[in-house]
């Protein structure tokens, strides 16, 4: 786990409820109210998405909604910034690829 | 639709202290800001501040936000979450996006954009690969987020950012391996690169990365020495085992609604590049239309927040709620912290730069005189 527990100047690491959201099917704990990308990286995944064209990966760049490196299939719906969105019980995220796909209903 | 007074697009430290002193002085003040919560990039910013005990030093950002927030929670300050400002009609009216779900018309008589700053990027070979990334994000990651995003990290730049967030790495439990500088000498307070010095952190000076090597993941940099023309030398590339690479180059105004809305630019290189030009009321060259923070030059948040005051005074002062003779008395004290602000070694070329875009202002900006 890459959670920061021990911190000089922060208090203690956050006590919150845990959640559980899915990775490509796989289940991870998850803390209430925190962004996903923090969770994923909590978990040790690193790689949020693959290029459209090259098939590259790409991680998280800039952290706070502005790079859009970091966007990933949540729920169905692709495209989402993973470091400004919030995690849910039960969420469903996928490593997406290229642009993404809607599924019937989003569409 | 949604009518108000003033409109404040930002809720950083600009966006926060502009709306407190509008609202003080009766403003109706509507507060935007994309995030979920306010306080832009303060709670991130966990080391203590610079400047003299009236510019909050000593205080730990993450601690001045929580002030602010404070004060606008009892003002009762009107504030959007999650709300993103698509575009500017009219110089008044703003289309925002709340929610990421339904769009809404606000109808302002003045705006003030505080829209802050997005970190620079610098693009070697393997840039793209995950494990680069800036340092603000970095720094995003381990104190608001409280994750590690890597193990093993090198930074590029060693101004303020880059050794503040160097230190903080090591805080979070990190092994910060190096401190390059692509400049021939190091570019931040004395006092933050101490403490990293002190920590045991190699800073190099002309030095920069070529390559980041790695399959899915950095895995290593390969940099490099520069010469007096910021060459590369060849021959002196060496290899430094890292997980993660930290780019803390510098940072770029947002200045989209400012384009969107028609203001006039001004190039200005020592505060990030092409600003929107204002005055000394904050003022761009459109009447309804003011700035505060980042957006107006890159500096730092005591500047912002003081700069988002003289926004905030001003504008009330053009719709009536404060007399012309306590807007200048006020304004000319936070211009005297202003300028304290911007002297010494590192502050002087903020100082003179900010004179020339005040002089750009002033020929510019025809009905403010």
């Amino acid at each position: 786990m890459n959670r920061i527990v021990n911190h000089p100047i922060l208090e203690e690491g956050k006590q919150g409820k845990e959640v559980q959201i899915f990775v490509d099917d796989k289940p991870i704990t998850a803390m209430e109210g925190e962004m996903i990308a923090a969770a994923l990286i909590a978990n040790g995944i690193h790689i949020n998405r693959y290029t459209a064209h090259e098939h590259k990966p790409r991680g998280i760049y800039c952290a706070i909604g502005r790079c859009t490196d970091c966007i990933m299939t949540v729920n169905d719906v692709p495209n989402i910034r993973t470091c400004v969105t919030k995690v849910e019980e039960g969420m469903r995220i996928t490593t997406q690829k290229g642009m993404g796909v809607w599924s019937e209903e989003e569409r | 639709m949604y009518e108000t007074e003033l409109a404040i697009v930002g809720a950083g430290p600009a966006g926060l202290s502009a709306a407190i002193e509008a609202r003080k002085a009766g403003v109706e003040v509507l507060l935007i800001d994309e995030n979920s919560r306010p306080g832009g990039q303060l709670f991130k910013q966990i080391h203590k501040f610079f400047g003299s005990r009236d510019h909050k030093a000593g205080i730990r950002g993450m601690n001045i936000a929580s002030t602010l927030l404070e004060e606008s929670e009892e003002l009762g300050i009107e504030t959007w979450l999650k709300g993103e400002v698509c575009g500017i009609e009219e110089g008044r009216n703003l289309w925002v996006v709340r929610d990421r779900k339904c769009s809404e018309l606000v109808k302002a008589k003045k705006i003030i954009l505080a829209t802050g700053a997005t970190e620079n990027a610098v693009a070697f070979k393997g840039w793209e690969l995950p494990g680069v990334m800036g340092a603000g994000a970095a720094q995003t990651m381990i104190n608001v987020n409280r994750v590690l995003p890597g193990k093993k990290v090198v930074m590029l730049g060693s101004g303020n950012v880059g050794v503040i967030v160097a230190y903080q790495l090591l805080q979070a439990g990190a092994e910060v391996v190096a401190i390059l500088e692509a400049a021939p000498k190091l570019g931040g307070y004395g006092v933050h690169t101490a403490k990293v010095a002190r920590a045991g952190v190699p800073l190099y000076v002309s030095h920069t990365i070529k390559t980041a090597f790695g399959k899915d993941h950095v895995e290593a940099v390969e940099i490099v020495e520069l010469d007096s023309s910021f060459k590369q030398i060849p021959g002196t590339e060496r290899i430094l085992e890292v997980d993660t690479v930290c780019l803390a180059t510098g940072l770029t105004p947002l200045t989209e609604l400012a384009w969107l809305a028609g203001c006039k630019f001004n190039y200005v290189h020592a505060l990030g590049g092409h600003l929107p030009i204002h005055d000394d009321k904050m003022r761009s060259t459109q009447p309804d239309i003011f700035l505060a923070g980042d957006i107006s030059g890159i500096e730092e948040a005591s500047t912002a927040m003081e700069e988002g005051r003289l926004a905030g005074i001003n504008v009330a002062t053009e719709l009536g709620y404060i007399s012309e003779e306590e807007a200048r008395a006020r304004s000319n004290e936070i211009w005297d912290s202003l300028n304290s602000l911007r002297s010494g070694y590192f502050g002087e070329r903020r100082r003179t730069s900010k004179d020339s875009m005040l002089q750009k202002g002033k020929e510019v900006i025809k009905w403010n005189h």
